[in-house]
Formats: C-alpha cells, structure tokens, sequence
C-alpha cells in the first residue's frame, strides 16, 4: 500500500513540474511534507541541500530519499518510478511526433523559433551558475566583496580548456573539484 | 554505426556516465550529450540536440531524463529511450541510497564542500562554453529575427521570470509566422537550411 502510495505521489510530480528542477521543489514539499507525513520540513531543506551537491535531477534524488526512509529500497525504486513513468510515455510521443513531422516547413518555421529561445534559456541558467559559483547565490549579490577569486581563477582555467584544448566537459568539472579542494586547502 | 546488442549497451552507458555528472541542474547535461552524442558518435545532428532540448524542456518531469529518452528514441527506437532512461536515472538512484545512510555526515563535511565549491566554477565554464558556442552559431547566419528572439527571451526569463511554457509558445508560435510570410514571399525556406539526417 505504501509502495502505491509512494509511486502515485512522485507520479503526480513528474507529471506536473515544467520546466526544470526548481519549479518542481514545492510540488514535492506538497507531496511529502503537507501531503504525507513522509519529512519533516528539516529533511525536506536536508534532502535539497544533498539534491544540489550531487548529480541528477531533485525530482529523481528526493524520489529516492523519500522512498528508502519510508519503505527501504523497493520504496525508492517504486517512487523513483513513478517520477519518470510521466516523462517516458510523453517525451516518446512527443519524439514520435518530432521525427514524423520536423520536415514540414510549418513545423521547421517552429523549431527555426525555438532554437534561439533554447540557447537563451541555457545562457540565462548559466547566469545563474556563474553568480552562484563566484559569490555563492545564484541571484545579484548584495555584498559584492564576496567575488570568490579562486573560483574566478578556477573558472577561467575551465573555460581555457574547453574552448582552446577541446578538453571534456567531465574532466574539467572533476578537474576544477579537485582543484578546489587542493586550493582550499592550502589557503 | 554500432547494431544491435552493442548500440544499447553505448546508449546505456553513456547515458549513465552524462547523468553521473550533471552537476548543477539539468541544463548541464546538454553540452555533455553534446559532447558525446554530437561530436563524438554523430548520432544526433547540432540543430537536432537544440530541437530535442526544447522538447525535453518544455516536458513534464527532468530536463536531463528527459533530453535522455529523447536521445535513446532518436537512436534505437522505444528500447533506446528504455536503456537511455534507466542509464540516466540509475547513477542518482544508486548515489542517494547510499548517501541516505549517513546523510548528515555528508552534508556537513569540509572536503566534501571543498570539492563542490570548486566544482561550480567548472560546471559554470561548461555552461559558459556551450552558450558560446550555439549562440555564435546563431550569430553567424546573420538573421535578425533569431537573434532578437534570443535576446528578448534571455531578458524575459533571466531579469523577468517569465513562464518558459508562455515563452516556448510565442517562439514556436512566432517561428511559424515567420516561415508563413517566408513562404508567401516564395523566398527559398532553404536558407533556414534542412539538416539532413546522417
């Protein structure tokens, strides 16, 4: 009954977050802290924190959190199931309906539309990171003396090797994390 | 190109290491899927990757399961968005368990925040990086309405927070406006060059 319990909530929020990540954080505080008494509002904030310091999407990390204190691993691999169960069958369609139709010139007009919005949507989440990255907010600071100058340097180096090495994406995220930690440490 | 048994297995696994790595929400897996699936394996087209990167986003559930499904779909098929999906989903899956354990302690480690302190910077450059390049291919061609259209909807969702589903309608919308008064004109659509599948 829990494990049902537990696929339909996390249904209910891969079916209606839009739009990324953080317009899904209240739908899943509704679920399991107000809905169920799954977290307290202390592990929800917990479970965000640990969300963003790892990989994945919070949807699928709160999944698999919620899911194993309630009902151990078939918990969070029933909840966890239910969150990507709505994308599955719509994303397949909707790529159905891409690979079917992209050829029609109303349909590329569409897509001709998109693209540039696509690329602005990335850069205005990139914005968001590199505020979050050099004063630790994602948002204008308030005290600009807060500009983090390793991560600036680190930065820098990152970007250096991306566009002039061809350096992997991967390797300069694990390159500039353990570059951190070495800088931080010895300062 | 790869058949049969070998594809879903790439598929899976690359899929699984993208998603082990995207840091930072889940825009950070489109440079990387570019990485892999454009540039490295030509499986998905430049434009494609933008196409399917507005489908996955103005979907329900994650941007970077559902960029995945996509990609899977694209390659193989209902089984390649099968094995993309569980490749992507598995490396939190796993990752959250283990760490639900001992939860606290993670959290509150030095070295731990040391190293994803450091890591924001990279997956900022990794951002940075992408931007660069896409929108200079938008630049490049020279078309006013494409760039005002990138410009206004930065504006409208980075200073306004606009509703991206508002705003990938009146693009979409907007694009097939533009393509109508195109084709009125009889001007060639084949400027807005058709990609061909490789």
């Amino acid at each position: 009954m829990t494990l049902l319990e537990l696929f339909w909530s996390f249904f209910q929020i891969g079916l209606f977050s839009i739009g990324g990540g953080y317009a899904a954080m209240p739908l899943i505080q509704h679920q399991v802290v107000e809905q169920n008494p799954w977290l307290t509002m202390t592990q929800f904030a917990d479970i965000i924190t640990i969300a963003e310091m790892t990989p994945g999407p919070i949807a699928i990390n709160s999944a698999t959190f919620v899911g194993i204190r309630v009902a151990g691993i078939p918990g969070a691999l029933a909840a966890t199931a239910g969150c990507v169960v709505p994308s599955c069958l719509i994303v397949t369609l909707l790529a159905y309906v891409y690979y079917h139709f992209r050829g029609l010139a109303a349909v590329q007009g569409v897509l001709g539309g998109l693209r540039p919005a696509v690329v602005a949507m990335i850069a205005s989440a990139g914005a968001g990171l590199l505020l979050l990255a050099f004063y630790g907010e994602s948002a204008w600071p308030e005290d600009p003396g807060s500009f983090n100058r390793v991560n600036a340097v680190l930065f820098a180096a990152g970007l250096l090797a991306l566009r002039r090495w061809r350096v992997s994406p991967v390797c300069v995220m694990a390159g500039t994390g353990l570059a951190g930690l070495l800088l931080y440490l010895a300062l | 190109m790869l058949r049969g048994k070998e594809k879903y297995k790439t598929l899976f696994w690359s899929a699984f290491q993208l998603s082990a790595c995207t840091f930072g929400g889940g825009y950070v897996i489109i440079p990387l899927m570019r990485k892999k699936f454009v540039q490295k394996l030509h499986w998905i087209g430049e434009e494609e990757m933008l196409d399917l990167t507005a489908i996955a986003q103005s979907s329900p559930g994650a941007i970077a399961v559902n960029a995945s499904i996509l990609v899977g779909y694209q390659v193989a098929g209902v089984i390649g968005a099968l094995m993309t999906m569980l490749g992507s989903v598995l490396p939190p899956l796993l990752i959250i368990s283990v760490i639900s354990l001992f939860y606290q302690a993670f959290r509150d480690n030095a070295v731990v925040s040391m190293v994803m302190l450091g890591m924001q910077a990279g997956v900022a450059a990794v951002i940075c990086d992408v931007v660069w390049s896409m929108g200079s291919e938008i630049f490049r061609r020279k078309q006013a309405l494409p760039i005002a259209v990138l410009f206004a909807v930065f504006a409208a969702v980075y200073f306004l927070d606009a509703n991206i589903i508002l705003v990938i309608l009146a693009c979409g919308m907007l694009g097939a406006a533009d393509a109508a008064v195109r084709g009125r004109k009889r001007r060639p659509i084949g400027e807005k060059k058709e990609e061909a599948r490789s």
